[in-house]
């Protein structure tokens, strides 16, 4: 008979490094913070698919994983010129980079805005007793899980931004985030928080880029407080290692008359589940969230979005695009509450997906759960293929098959891609999709 | 101790008197007909689950089954994800058998208790109208035990067979052996489960191969004695080729007590044969404050085994404290259709969660759900449902629309789809919208000189409009008149 070896649990395995990183945290109100964290982790479990929000998503193989801290791994040494490769670089930004979690303000680029917009690391900024900072981290978020726990005891640096009252930043804010290529499979935790104040206005590119090498967990938590009036963009890119996972939560948290519009995109990574909580919690805001997911081989692409209406005149907007290739599996589900109080509330979501193999699979659950009367709602699901009407008559005024399908997938992206505000961001969406389908682009 | 509230030989024509009259009203068909039962004491064991198989006289097997259900409901817990809350179930304080007393084997309608009789006159289906009028055959169940059943020898003549199943099982017993328990097996769900152990009666449906059905089938269930669950089971078997059309319609005495109804339906669909199943669901909601009324937990699910069959399900969800009910089928068959038409209304402290299941395994399946919920009071309406896309399901086509009307500021309306979907050769579409009654609509009635109340009227019933299409005659008059009737005091 063999010894027996005392297995330790995912759970347990990630209670260990949050000890250690608690340890080297030097503010004591961070380390409070971060120790009820670990205490709250070590009393969860990882959902499991009898889990209703994890139904169709199972952690099993991945949590078999023995992932180590990237901070207390190889560090990846970046020049300059490779960071110009892995950003964006066809619209002019203010850049801010980090790599496995951590910020390099060597590699970041914000000279310009530092009188205008706060930007430091959560750590500097709690340390420097920044009132903001201390009053909404980790507070913003709800719903939590493991691994939001996970991630508020594991995190190291951490982004916090604040945007003053009145302040209108021009150029977009690209946040570079780097994994990967750390010697050996490793997990990062990603903590953003972004304040936008009262009247500000502001755009932020936010891509997820991967490096070869092993495998890698990057989880990622982002909390976003609008102010009244404030007019917040977030447009995220994810395009991480074919091997890695990526689990991210957004909260976000809006006053009177405020705007927000998240886009997601989501090309590759092996299993990537992306968690969205908007609360309109005052009158006339307007939410948008939109998503578009390319997934290919056996990808794995989940996402979920939750939108509270808890008061009246407020207007919400969902569209979700999905395009599955090979042995690929997608799901989305969101989820639209209207309280009691929330009368004239709009709340619109569409979710349409196109299934270009025989093998791909896609789950949706689109839910409404309605307490207030005078209220207009709708809800809208589509899973088919390539219109094959439209592509007899392409391919009937004699253009190739492959390019006459090239043709109906941008049409169907086209919707979500068109919303956003950076033309060049939508020129280098449209490539990233090609590019993930390996076809050749037509226009 | 009979106490009628209601009148139900009114004229139902003239809906204009009908609403005026119904401000307000208690439930009509709330009174207890004073008959001497055979009762259980109330609980549940192995021998409870005998006891009943022995008075039925069951075949051996039939025993086993019952028992092997009893265990297995054993290690179930009572599930707890539905949108719904009530208090917890004591299923030890239930009693699991009541039989009406009867003496003799009755040659005509002479010899049935007339007390019996009477109820069923005020539940408006006296069977001599039935009989001569209407063309329907009607297998009363009343409590449990079947009493009369009409129009036995028209069908006998084109084989079909229509019968109690405890009457089934003791004339055709190879036949109930080969069907029970295959569509809906007692491992299905706690509720099934619970079921298939302690079921009492049911009916059993069989049509011979090629026979188109001459009648609408019907029976009618009601639960009499107090504090008695209702536990039935319906199995529908169409041949190759054959049709049939079956009714089930509910209405139930006033309790103060909830009383817990787990039915199970199977249907079973061959080549080419068609099953449409409808339902008028009526039972006692509970009063004002939310007390008391029943707790409609069923399973009921078809399979379309066949090629070219089809399965048809409307119903009309009226009644009922709590109802948790998602008729289903299985498209198994190349090119079989599943149907899916409901109306569900809830008012006061109701609350219901229903919905369908398609699930699409054969090729060029197609499926259609088309659910209407209506919330007033302080009620809460779920559409729960699944389409799933076998990956064999070529060219399988769903479509389901759901939507929901709100009539007061404190009810709720939810819905829950799931779509999951592993073929690339199907399309499914899924559209829900959630509105109140327009205010622009009622104004333009108001003005024509249409009082607000029967301008709402007018509206739901237009809301409903394509489902009641779907019902057969009779049953689309009476699903009008409950809409009215639950919507009663709803309008401000």
């Amino acid at each position: 008979m063999s010894v027996e070896v005392k297995k330790v649990t995912p759970i347990e395995h990630f209670v260990q490094s949050a000890e250690k990183n608690i340890t080297r945290s030097k503010n004591n109100y961070l380390k409070e913070l971060q120790k009820q964290a670990k205490i709250d982790l070590e009393n969860s479990v990882f959902p499991t698919v009898k889990n209703e929000e994890w139904k169709y998503t199972n952690l099993k193989k991945f949590l078999g994983n023995e992932f180590l801290p990237a901070s207390e791994l190889d560090k990846v040494e970046l020049s300059k010129t490779e960071i110009e490769k892995l950003k964006f670089n066809s619209f002019d930004s203010h850049l801010l980079v980090f790599v496995n979690g951590m910020f390099e303000k060597e590699l970041s680029d914000y000279a310009e805005l530092q009188n205008k917009i706060i930007i430091t690391s959560i750590s500097e900024a709690i340390e420097s007793k920044n009132e903001l900072a201390v009053k909404y981290l980790s507070n913003v978020s709800t719903n939590n899980s493991s691994f939001d726990y996970l991630n508020l005891s594991n995190f190291v640096d951490g982004l916090f931004v604040h945007i003053p009252d009145n302040v209108v930043a021009e150029k977009p804010i690209q946040i570079l985030n780097i994994s990967g290529n750390v010697g050996a499979i490793s997990f990062s935790s990603s903590r953003n928080l972004i304040v936008a104040g009262k009247n500000s206005q502001s755009t932020f590119v936010q891509k997820h880029i991967g490096l070869s090498g092993e495998l890698y967990f990057n989880n990622v938590s982002t909390e976003m407080y609008i102010e009244k009036n404030g007019i917040l963009n977030f447009y995220k890119v994810e395009v991480e290692n074919d091997n890695s996972f990526h689990v991210e939560k957004t909260d976000v948290m809006q006053m009177r008359d405020s705007q927000f519009n998240h886009f997601n995109f989501t090309f590759s990574g092996k299993l990537i589940r992306n968690d969205i909580n908007v609360n309109l919690s005052d009158e006339n805001i307007e939410s948008t969230l939109n998503g578009l997911y390319i997934a290919n081989k056996s990808q794995h692409i989940d996402n979920s979005t939750f939108i509270d209406h808890a008061k009246p005149h407020s207007t919400s907007n969902q569209l979700y695009k999905g395009i599955l290739d090979d042995k690929s599996h997608g799901v989305f589900s969101g989820k639209i509450v209207v309280a009691k109080d929330a009368q004239l509330t709009n709340a619109y979501q569409n979710s349409n997906s196109i299934i270009l193999s025989d093998d791909a699979r896609v789950d949706t659950k689109p839910q409404l759960e309605i307490y207030a009367d005078d209220v207009k709602c709708t809800h809208g699901a589509t899973v088919g293929q390539l219109d094959k009407s439209a592509l007899f008559y392409i391919l009937s005024r004699g253009i190739p098959k492959d390019k006459a399908m090239s043709m109906l997938i941008t049409a169907f992206a086209e919707s979500v891609v068109a919303e956003l505000k950076i033309d060049e961001l939508k020129d280098e969406i449209n490539h990233l999709i090609f590019e993930h389908l390996n076809r050749d682009k037509v226009l | 101790m009979e106490a009628t509230s209601g009148n139900s030989e009114k004229s139902l024509a003239d809906e204009k008197v009908l609403i005026n009259e119904l401000t307000d009203k208690e439930y009509e068909w709330g009174f207890v007909t004073d008959i001497e039962s055979d009762v259980f004491p109330k609980g549940l064991n192995e021998n409870t689950v005998r006891k009943i198989s022995k008075i039925k006289n069951e075949p051996e097997w039939l025993t086993e089954y019952r028992v092997k259900a009893y265990n297995h409901w054993l290690t179930l817990k009572e599930p707890k994800w539905p949108n719904v809350v009530y208090p917890e179930i004591d299923f030890q304080d239930i009693r699991y058998y009541s039989a009406p007393k009867q003496k003799e084997q009755l040659e005509s309608l002479d010899d049935v208790d007339p007390e019996l009789l009477k109820t069923f006159e005020k539940l408006g289906i006296s069977i001599e109208e039935q009989k001569k009028l209407s063309n329907v055959a009607v297998d009363v169940v009343f409590d449990s035990v079947s009493v009369k059943t009409t129009f036995q020898d028209t069908l006998k003549e084109k084989g079909i067979i229509f019968s109690p199943l405890s009457e089934a099982l003791q004339n055709h017993p190879d036949l109930v052996k080969e069907y029970f328990g295959s569509v809906v097996p007692y491992t299905d769900n706690f509720y099934a489960a619970l079921n298939a152990a302690v079921f009492s009666e049911g009916s059993f449906v069989y049509i011979p191969k090629g026979v188109r059905c001459p009648m609408e089938l019907s029976t009618y269930f009601r639960i009499n004695s107090m504090d008695t669950g209702q536990f039935e089971r319906t199995l529908v078997v169409a041949e190759e080729g054959a049709y049939v059309s079956y009714l089930e319609g509910c209405t139930a005495p006033m309790r103060d007590e909830n009383q817990l109804h787990a039915a199970v339906v199977e249907l079973v669909a061959k080549k080419d044969a068609e099953i449409k199943y409808s339902t008028v669901q009526n039972w006692y909601p509970g009063d004002k404050e939310g007390k008391g009324g029943i707790y409609n937990f069923v399973t009921k699910r078809g399979i379309c085994e066949g090629d070219n069959s089809k399965i048809s399900w409307s119903q009309v969800e009226t009644g009922s404290a709590i109802t948790w009910k998602y008729p289903s089928t299985i498209l198994k068959g190349d090119n079989s259709v599943g149907e899916f038409y409901s109306v569900a209304v809830t008012n006061n402290y109701q609350q219901a969660d229903t919905g369908t299941k398609m699930i699409h395994l054969g090729k060029n399946t197609k499926s259609t759900i088309v659910s209407k919920g209506i919330s007033a009071g302080r009620s809460n309406n779920s559409y729960r449902g699944l389409v799933k896309i076998g990956k064999n399901a070529d060219g399988a086509r769903n479509f389901s629309q759901c939507d929901s009307m709100l009539m007061s500021d404190k009810c709720g309306a939810h819905t829950f789809p799931y779509l999951e979907i592993d073929n690339k050769n199907s399309t499914v579409e899924h559209e829900a919208t959630t509105s109140k009654v327009s205010e622009d609509q009622i104004f333009y009635l108001n003005q024509r000189g249409i009082s607000t109340e029967d301008a709402v009227n007018m509206i739901v019933n237009g809301f409903c409009k394509e489902v009641f299409n779907k019902l057969p005659m009779e049953f689309a008059v009476e699903a009008t008149k409950l809409l009215a009737l639950s919507l009663e005091g709803s309008v401000g």
